[in-house]
C-alpha cells in the first residue's frame, strides 16, 4: 500500500500568513471572502423567500408590528458596536498591543453573548407565550368587535385575534398555556369573567391592543413602543378558527420566516462568538499564537472579524424586515 | 493608520517562523484515511464516487427490469433484494413495488448527480489534477479539503442509512417537490427517523462539503499557481474546474436554504412550502397554517440544480480537452474562445433556472425570458464542443483508450446537446415536459457525455496515480461495447418521449397500453442494452483494480504531456514537485515548428 501511494514527504502550503504579492491576499482572507459569497447566497435564499411569501400573502394574513422594537434597537446597536471593537482588537494586534487586543475582544464577545441572550431569554419566550387565532372569513361578522369593520376596506382586512390566551378547547395542545396563564392572571388579582363561562369548544384570549380597538387610528399605523396588553377577552367558538397557535414557527408564514432567518442569524453569532472565544483564550492557534507569530494572529482575527461583519450585516437586513416593515 | 502600518511592518520579519514544523513520518491513519494530501483526498473522493456511480446504477437496473417486465420478480437477487429493502420497496416474491419504484427512482437521481457525479468529477479529480496542474504543493486549505471529503462521507452514510428507516428512503424524486415532498414518508409517525427528512439531512451535509471544496479550489487556483503561470497559460481542465467551484460556491446556499425550509415544514410544522388549502387524504391538512408555496421550492432547487448540470458538464469537457489537445498532438483549436466560453456559460447558467418550470404556469412573460436566456446559453456551449471539434482537425490522431472515451464524448454530449434546443421552447416543453423525451436529453448529455468524459479521465490520470497503465485491451472492450450499450439503451427513449411515454410510469406504461402501443415494445430493447451495459462495466472494474498489481509500470509523462500534471515523479510524493518549478510558455505547445521533440513541457525554458 505504501509503495502505491507514497504520497508523503513535506512541503509547506505557501501564503499562510503572507500576502502573495500579485493578488496581495493571503489565502484564507480569500478564502473567507468566497465563504461570504456563498452566505450571502444562503441569506439571499431566505430572504427571497420572505419576498415570495410575503407578496404571495392573502390580505391580512401578514402580521406586523408584533416584535419589540425597543429591544430590537438596542440589540441591534450593541451588534454594530461589536463589530466596531474587533476591528479595534484587530489594530490593537497590528501595533502589537497584546492587553488592548484582549481587552476589546473581550467586550466583542461580551456584545454577542448579550445579543444571544436577549433573543433567546427574551425576545423568542415572549413570542412563545403570544397566542393567535386566525378567524374563517366566513365567521368574521361575529367578532367585528375585535376584527373591526373589514367590509370598508379603509386598511388591510383583519383575520386574526391574538393576546394572551386564559382557555383553549378541550382537544388544543395548548390548554396547558391556558390554564398556566390563567391562574397567572388570578394571581394578579383581577376578575376574569368570560374564561369561567368559556365551554369546552371555546378559546378564551385576552385580546392585544390591536384587536381591543380594531379601528382606532392608532391601531393602523405602527409604534415604536409596545402597546400594553388590553384588559378586554374574547370568546372564540372552535368553528369559527381557521387556524390558531403560539406565536411559534407553525403560526404563519411570517413567523416561520423570523424564527428561521432569526434562528439561522442566531448560529452565526454563535459560531463568530466561538471563533472568537478560541482566538481569544490561551489556545495554540488562539492567544498563544502571538507568541510565536503574531501577524498570523491578526490575519486570524481579520478574518473572523469579516464574519462578523458578515453577520452584522445580515441583522441589518433582518431588522427592518421583520420588525419595521 | 500611518502608525499601525509602520509598527505592523516592523514586526515582519515573525511571518516565517512558523510554529509547527515537523518532519516525523505519518501513521497509517493519517496517511491513507484522516490524510490532508489533496492527492488522498482525490483517491477518496474518486473511489467513493466510481462506488456510488455503480450503485447508482444498480438501481436503475431493478427499474429497468421491473419497466419491461412488469410486476414480475427480480431474476437472481430479487429474494436477497427484499431481505435487503423489506416490504414497503419488494414484494414477498422479489418484485418492485410501486413504492420501491419511487423510492429507487428517487435514489438514483440523488445519488448519481450528489454522490456519483460531482464527487468524481468535480472532487476527485479536480482534487488530484489541479494542484498538480497548477504547480502547487498541495490545496490552499489542507485540514479544511480533509473536512470536506469527512462532511461528504457523513452524508453519504446518512443518505445509504435512510435506506433501512420504517418506510424506506425518500420517494418524491431527486428534486423533492413539495408538497407531496412535505407530506411523505409519515407513514412510521417519527418525524425525524423516515425517508425524506433523512434524505434532507443527509444533503444539508453533502452541500456543506462541496462549500468547503470549491472555496478550497478557487483560493487554490488564484494563490498557488506557480511562478510564470498566467491566467492564459492554465490548463482548460484548471478553467473548467475554477467556474465551476463558483457555480457550487453560489449556486448551492439557496439550495441549502430550501432544505431548512422544507425541513422545518417537516418537523416544526411551518408552511413554506404548504399552500393553504391543501387537501391530503380527502380533507384539508390541519397541521399546516398555509400561506406557503410550492413553486417557491421549485425556483430555489432550480436555482442549483440548473448551475448544477452545468457542474455535472464542465469538469468532463476540460478532461475531454486535455486529452484531445494531448493525442491529436496539436495545441486546442480556440483556447481563449473556449475561456471566454466557459465563463459565460458560468453566468448564464444562473438565468435559465425557470425552464424546467414551463408548466408551473408561472406566467408568459416569465416564461419567455428564461426561453430567450435557454437559448442564448447554448452559444456558449457550441462555442467549447465545436472548438474540440476543430481541434481534432488535421491531427494524426493517437487512439488509445482516452482518446477513444474522448472523441465518443463529443458526439453524445452533441445529441445531449442538440435535443436540449427544443425542450427550451415553451411550447414544445408542454408537450415532452416529463416524458422520456427528457430522460433521454440529460441522459446523453451526463452519461455517455459526462461518464464517457470521466473514464476518459481516469485511464488518462491512472498512471499519474498509481504508476502504472490500465490494459489497454479490456480498455477497448469496455469503450466499444459500452458506446454500443448506452445508445441502445438511452436513444429508443427520445422515440418513447415523442409518442409521450410518462417519466414516472412505474409499471412501463402498460396502464396506458393502447396509447403508446408503437413504442412500448421498446421496453425489452432498453433493459436487455442496460444490462449488456452493466456486463461491461466489469471489464472496466476488472481493469481498474488489477492493473494496480499488474499495470505496464510507466515513468513521469507515459503521455508525453505538456502540462505540470505530467512534470512531478510518478506517483507525486507529499509536495508534489521535486524541483522548484517554473512556467515558461503556455499549456498546450504541441508540433511547435522547429523544436527537438513534438511537444514542450510548461518548464521548458527554450
Amino acid at each position: 500500500m505504501s509503495k502505491l501511494l507514497p504520497f508523503f514527504t513535506d512541503k509547506e502550503v505557501p501564503y499562510t500568513v503572507a500576502a502573495r504579492p500579485d493578488t496581495g491576499l493571503y489565502s484564507a482572507k480569500l478564502g473567507i471572502w468566497l465563504f461570504l459569497a456563498s452566505e450571502v447566497m444562503l441569506f439571499g435564499g431566505l430572504f427571497s423567500a420572505y419576498i415570495f411569501l410575503r407578496l404571495g400573502a392573502e390580505p391580512g394574513y401578514w402580521p406586523t408590528g408584533l416584535l419589540n422594537v425597543p429591544v430590537g434597537t438596542i440589540n441591534t446597536a450593541v451588534l454594530i458596536g461589536s463589530s466596531v471593537t474587533v476591528v479595534f482588537a484587530w489594530a490593537a494586534l497590528k501595533m502589537r498591543e497584546f492587553l488592548k487586543y484582549k481587552l476589546y475582544m473581550a467586550i466583542t464577545i461580551l456584545c454577542g453573548l448579550f445579543f444571544l441572550c436577549v433573543k433567546l431569554t427574551y425576545e423568542w419566550p415572549a413570542k412563545f407565550e403570544h397566542f393567535g387565532v386566525f378567524i374563517k372569513q366566513s365567521a368574521a361578522h361575529k367578532y367585528v368587535e375585535f376584527l373591526g369593520d373589514n367590509s370598508k376596506g379603509d386598511r388591510e382586512p383583519r383575520w386574526e385575534i391574538s393576546g394572551h390566551l386564559m382557555h383553549a378547547p378541550k382537544d388544543s395542545p395548548y390548554r396547558q398555556q391556558a390554564e398556566h396563564n390563567a391562574s397567572k392572571h388570578a394571581g394578579h388579582g383581577t376578575e376574569h369573567g368570560q374564561a369561567a363561562h368559556a365551554g369546552d369548544d371555546d378559546y378564551v384570549i385576552q385580546v392585544d391592543a390591536v384587536n381591543a380597538k380594531p379601528d382606532a387610528e392608532e391601531n393602523g399605523k405602527p409604534s415604536f413602543w409596545p402597546r400594553p396588553i388590553s384588559e378586554k377577552s374574547a370568546v372564540i367558538h372552535k368553528e369559527d378558527v381557521e387556524s390558531a397557535s403560539a406565536f411559534l414557527p407553525r403560526h404563519s408564514t411570517y413567523f416561520a420566516t423570523y424564527f428561521l432567518i432569526t434562528g439561522l442569524h442566531g448560529l452565526h453569532v454563535l459560531g463568530g462568538i466561538l471563533v472568537f472565544a478560541y482566538l481569544w483564550l490561551p489556545f495554540k492557534g488562539g492567544a498563544l499564537l502571538y507568541k510565536s507569530n503574531p501577524e498570523h494572529l491578526a490575519n486570524r482575527v481579520e478574518v473572523a472579524g469579516l464574519f462578523w461583519h458578515f453577520v452584522d450585516l445580515v441583522w441589518i437586513f433582518v431588522f427592518p424586515i421583520f420588525y419595521l416593515l | 493608520m500611518s502608525t499601525i502600518a509602520s509598527e505592523a511592518t516592523g514586526h515582519h520579519g515573525t511571518d516565517s517562523a512558523h510554529d509547527d514544523h515537523h518532519h516525523h513520518e505519518l501513521g497509517f491513519w493519517q496517511k491513507y484515511v484522516f490524510s490532508t494530501d489533496h492527492k488522498v483526498i482525490g483517491v477518496q473522493y474518486g473511489v467513493t464516487g466510481l462506488a456510488f456511480l455503480f450503485f447508482g446504477f444498480m438501481l436503475m437496473m431493478v427499474m429497468r427490469w421491473q419497466l419491461a417486465n412488469p410486476g414480475a420478480a427480480v431474476p437472481v437477487v430479487g429474494g436477497a433484494l427484499r431481505s435487503l429493502f423489506g416490504s414497503v420497496v419488494m414484494t414477498d416474491a422479489g418484485a418492485l413495488t410501486a413504492n420501491g419504484y419511487n423510492v429507487f427512482g428517487a435514489m438514483h437521481g440523488t445519488i448519481m448527480v450528489f454522490f456519483g457525479v460531482v464527487p468524481l468529477a468535480v472532487a476527485g479529480f479536480g482534487n488530484f489534477v489541479v494542484p498538480l496542474q497548477i504547480g502547487a504543493p498541495d490545496m490552499a486549505f489542507p485540514k479544511l479539503n480533509m473536512c470536506s471529503y469527512w462532511c461528504f462521507f457523513v452524508s453519504c452514510v446518512v443518505m445509504m442509512g435512510s435506506f433501512f428507516v420504517p418506510g424506506s428512503a425518500a420517494k418524491s424524486g431527486w428534486t423533492a417537490y413539495p408538497p407531496l415532498a412535505g407530506i411523505a414518508d409519515f407513514e412510521s409517525g417519527n418525524i425525524w427517523l423516515n425517508g425524506q427528512t433523512i434524505w434532507l439531512l443527509a444533503m444539508v451535509f453533502n452541500i456543506t462539503a462541496s462549500l468547503l471544496g470549491s472555496i478550497n479550489f478557487i483560493v487554490t487556483i488564484i494563490q498557488l499557481r506557480a511562478p510564470g503561470l498566467n491566467w492564459m497559460r492554465l490548463p482548460f481542465f484548471v478553467w473548467a474546474q475554477f467556474v465551476t467551484a463558483f457555480l457550487l460556491v453560489l449556486a448551492f446556499p439557496p439550495l441549502e436554504a430550501a432544505g431548512f425550509m422544507q425541513l422545518t415544514d417537516r418537523v416544526f410544522g411551518t408552511s413554506f412550502f404548504m399552500p393553504t388549502g391543501l387537501v391530503v387524504g380527502q380533507q384539508i391538512a390541519q397541521s399546516w397554517s398555509g400561506g406557503g408555496s410550492p413553486v417557491l421550492w421549485q425556483h430555489l432547487f432550480w436555482f442549483l440544480a440548473h448551475p448544477e448540470v452545468y457542474v455535472l458538464i464542465l469538469p468532463a469537457i476540460g478532461i475531454v480537452a486535455e486529452i484531445v489537445a494531448n493525442n491529436t498532438r496539436k495545441p486546442l483549436y480556440g483556447y481563449k474562445a473556449m475561456v471566454y466560453a466557459v465563463f459565460s456559460l458560468g453566468f448564464l447558467s444562473f438565468i435559465v433556472w425557470a425552464h424546467h418550470m414551463y408548466m408551473t404556469g408561472m406566467g408568459a412573460k416569465v416564461a419567455t425570458f428564461f426561453q430567450i436566456t435557454t437559448v442564448m446559453i447554448s452559444v456558449p456551449s457550441v462555442v467549447l464542443l465545436t472548438s474540440l471539434l476543430i481541434s481534432l482537425w488535421g491531427g494524426s490522431i493517437r487512439f488509445n483508450v482516452p482518446m477513444l472515451f474522448a472523441t465518443a464524448f463529443l458526439p453524445m454530449f452533441g445529441i445531449g446537446g442538440l435535443t436540449g434546443i427544443p425542450l427550451a421552447f415553451n411550447a414544445v416543453d408542454l408537450y415532452l415536459h416529463d416524458t422520456y423525451y427528457v430522460i433521454a436529453h440529460f441522459h446523453y448529455v451526463v452519461a455517455p457525455g459526462t461518464i464517457f468524459a470521466l473514464f476518459a479521465g481516469v485511464y488518462f490520470w491512472y498512471p499519474k496515480v498509481t504508476g502504472r497503465q490500465m490494459s489497454e485491451f479490456f480498455g477497448k472492450v469496455h469503450f466499444w461495447g459500452s458506446l454500443i450499450a448506452i445508445n441502445g439503451l438511452f436513444f429508443p427513449m427520445f422515440l418513447q418521449g415523442m409518442a409521450g411515454v410518462h417519466r414516472r410510469w412505474y409499471d412501463g406504461g402498460v396502464t396506458y397500453e393502447q396509447l403508446i402501443a408503437p413504442v412500448i415494445h421498446w421496453n425489452k430493447f432498453m433493459t436487455a442494452s442496460a444490462a449488456l451495459l452493466a456486463l461491461f462495466q466489469l471489464a472496466f472494474i476488472w481493469n481498474f483494480v488489477t492493473s494496480m498489481f499488474i499495470g505496464k509500470k510507466v515513468g513521469r509523462n507515459p503521455w508525453e504531456a505538456t502540462t505540470l500534471d505530467w512534470d512531478t515523479p510518478t506517483p507525486p510524493p507529499h509536495g508534489n514537485f521535486d524541483k522548484p518549478i517554473e512556467v515558461f510558455r503556455g499549456p498546450y505547445e504541441y508540433s511547435v515548428p522547429g523544436a527537438a521533440s513534438d511537444y514542450l513541457p510548461q518548464t521548458q525554458r527554450s
